[in-house]
């Protein structure tokens, strides 16, 4: 059995326009399903306001779900009162993009981390200096540091310690929401590395929450891909890679810049803005803006719902005849005056 | 080759914490040519941002771009500019676009506004002919013509840095300089945004210094590419023969630490240790500490030595590496 299992998880942001108007709700998230098993990395890949960072946030209850359900370890979370709600907590941690703004610049290195050992009651005494510094240790720190203050780190080294202090209530389950977006890449390369040596040592799972397909194939072997809310395909990386089916994971793998001038891809560049979650299109969320050569009137009406094609789920009406290439998809047509297609 | 800019060991200095200053840019030299793109790529803290401020004298204070320093526009001495005629370069000749629009875009006028007042900024036309000046300019840049009446705020970041790129060419200029203009914005975005820029360099021969950190970017639309670290330009070529041979050690570190999008999935190479702070930079080669190829020469400071056709690099290696060829 899964680790952790969601279904069905919405959640709405209720807003209250100017003048206390009621203003329609925000639709972050509409419905996601999915499980991490022990030991697992699934990523959850998607552009700004997709809802991804809003899924791990609600699983782990920071912010309320609307609807929905997610069972962990057995326990289902969205039932749980105050008090069993932070002895779970224990077992669940997040990391963030930016470990800065989520440290306390008062407190050194050393009480940041041993205050989940502190507040869960994992050692007393002499004993939570030595764990401190052998989790200092183990996200390759200096020990020493531990009496030092937030801002005398780099930013590789605050994302050092914000793993530091998600390890030290020894949980089973990590959201790592964008954790190396906003490094250097050599640093961004010695992070991941960290993550997966974790992984490896302590049978961590993660929920990995990136916007970057590259980074989301170097540590996870599973990956989800979400647009306006909802899933839109999932499968097993290398796959969903190689035969995207949803004409969305098309685009967005054909952005990717890749570090590669003898790699002539084919590239879509999708054409108009993100719809307002707030006011999603009917149908497929992503019809607007599709280029698929067989989009019609279903598409505009229909929720396409996710079903399993060829070795991905993906949720559109026409995936059979989705057409890729490998690394692009030179055989889509550009049918969308809007959707621009570059040789 | 028409060159257009000339930059001649550009040094900036800033005063450090005790008396002395440190030098965040140190003896960078480049050319800019028409209808081309130079790729000035780096890491955090390279000196990249502000070797492009200093093209238009706009290095922050305390800082100061240091004597010996040259930098030609044409026949123009651009370190030599004061007042009116440093006006008539900034924006005119050379135009500028950022990472973060909203902060440079003025929240009360409309997009269509902000727009022909850029072409009036720079050129007597009447506000009609600017307006209609602007309305070409939004087309040029992939506005649809209903946002033409839009504020700041109702628009994506993708849009905005359509408006700063109109903005930036209302005034015509010869150089483009974009400081990590697609950094903000999402992927599918971000193609948007760089299919612009190359359309515009392609149709009015601008040349195009792009700042960026993203080796992906570069790839496919710079010429040329100088990589940068440590206030210098480390290693530069062609943009084929930079991806075909990365040959200083930095430059291989930076490609091995860039997880892929095809091929094998395989644990990444990071350079070890990060970049020191200018003040903490070391004698000789200044790559040397997290260099994994250093060797005794290293102690000493490298020049930029020739390493094949238009290529060259501040290694030493390069030695060994043009000798081989010779030989072979």
């Amino acid at each position: 059995m899964s680790l952790l299992q969601v279904r069905e998880l919405v959640k709405h942001y209720q807003s209250t326009g100017l003048f206390r108007t009621a203003a329609p709700p925000v639709r972050a998230v509409e419905g996601v399903s999915f499980d991490v098993g022990q030991g697992e990395t699934l990523g959850l890949v998607g552009e700004s306001g997709c809802g991804k960072s809003s899924v791990g946030r609600t699983i782990l209850r920071l912010q309320e779900p609307t609807a929905g359900s997610a069972v962990f370890e057995g326990v289902d979370l969205f039932s749980l009162d105050r008090a069993a709600l932070r002895k779970m907590r224990r077992r669940m941690q997040i990391i963030f993009q930016d470990p800065y703004s989520s440290l306390n610049p008062r407190m050194t290195v050393g009480a940041a981390v041993a205050e989940g050992i502190e507040i869960h009651r994992l050692a007393t005494g002499k004993n939570v200096g030595r764990r401190v510094a052998a989790l200092l240790e183990e996200v390759g720190l200096d020990p020493a540091h531990a009496r030092r203050y937030p801002h005398e780190f780099s930013g590789g080294q605050r994302q050092r310690i914000g793993i530091a202090r998600a390890l030290a209530v020894e949980p089973s389950f990590i959201v790592c929401d964008e954790p190396v977006s906003s490094l250097d890449v050599s640093v961004q390369a010695q992070v991941l590395n960290l993550l997966a040596d974790l992984q490896r040592d302590r049978g961590l799972s993660y929920l990995f929450i990136a916007h970057d397909l590259a980074v989301v194939r170097q540590i996870a072997r599973r990956v989800a891909v979400m647009y306006l809310g909802r899933i839109v395909e999932q499968g097993p990386t290398e796959a969903l890679l190689r035969e995207p089916r949803h004409p969305y994971t098309v685009a967005l793998l054909s952005a990717v810049p890749e570090p590669d001038p003898t790699r002539q891809r084919s590239r879509i560049v999708l054409g108009g803005d993100l719809p307002s979650p707030s006011d999603p299109p009917p149908g497929c969320p992503f019809h607007p803006r599709c280029f698929h050569p067989r989009r019609d009137q279903r598409c505009r009406t229909e929720v396409p719902l996710l079903r399993q094609v060829g070795a991905t789920f993906a949720a559109c009406h026409y995936a059979e005849s989705t057409s890729f290439s490998e690394g692009g998809v030179s055989a889509i047509t550009a049918a969308n005056p809007a959707t621009s297609h570059l040789g | 080759m028409t060159r257009v800019l000339h930059v001649e060991n550009l040094r900036i200095s800033f005063p450090d914490a005790g008396q002395g200053r440190v030098y965040p840019v140190d003896g960078v030299s480049f050319t800019l040519e028409r209808g081309k793109t130079l790729a000035l790529v780096g890491e955090s803290g390279c000196g990249k941002s502000l070797t492009s401020l200093a093209l238009l004298q706009l290095v922050p204070e305390p800082g100061r771009i240091e004597e010996g320093s040259a930098i030609r526009l044409g026949d123009a001495d651009v370190l030599a500019l004061r007042g009116e005629s440093l006006r008539r370069i900034r924006g005119r000749r050379i135009g500028m676009i950022f990472q973060d629009p909203m902060t440079s875009l003025n929240p009360v006028f409309t997009v269509r506004d902000q727009i022909a007042e850029g072409v009036r900024a720079h050129f007597e036309v009447s506000k009609a002919e600017a307006r209609r000046r602007a309305l070409g300019l939004l087309q040029e840049v992939g506005i649809p013509e209903a946002r033409l009446e839009a504020y700041p705020h109702q628009l994506s970041g993708g849009m905005r840095q359509r408006v700063m790129i109109a903005i930036a060419l209302s005034a015509e200029p010869e150089i483009l300089v974009a400081d990590e203009p697609t950094t903000a914005l999402d992927v599918t975005v971000q193609a948007q945004i760089l299919e612009v820029l190359d359309r515009l360099r392609d149709s009015r021969g601008m040349a195009v210094l792009l700042i960026t950190h993203d080796l992906g970017i570069v790839a496919g639309r710079a010429d040329r590419v100088a990589v940068m670290y440590a206030g210098q330009i480390v290693e530069e070529a062609p943009t084929d023969r930079l991806f075909a041979r990365p040959s200083h050690p930095y430059t291989q570190g930076l490609f091995a630490s860039v997880p892929r999008i095809t091929g094998p999935v395989e644990r990444l190479s990071p350079i070890g240790g990060s970049v020191p702070p200018p003040g903490a930079w070391p004698s000789g080669c200044r790559f040397r500490p997290r260099c994994p190829q250093a060797f005794e020469k290293s102690e000493t400071m490298p020049p930029l030595l020739p390493l094949g056709p238009d290529h060259r690099m501040r290694c030493w290696l390069a030695e060994d590496a043009a000798r081989s060829n010779v030989h072979a």
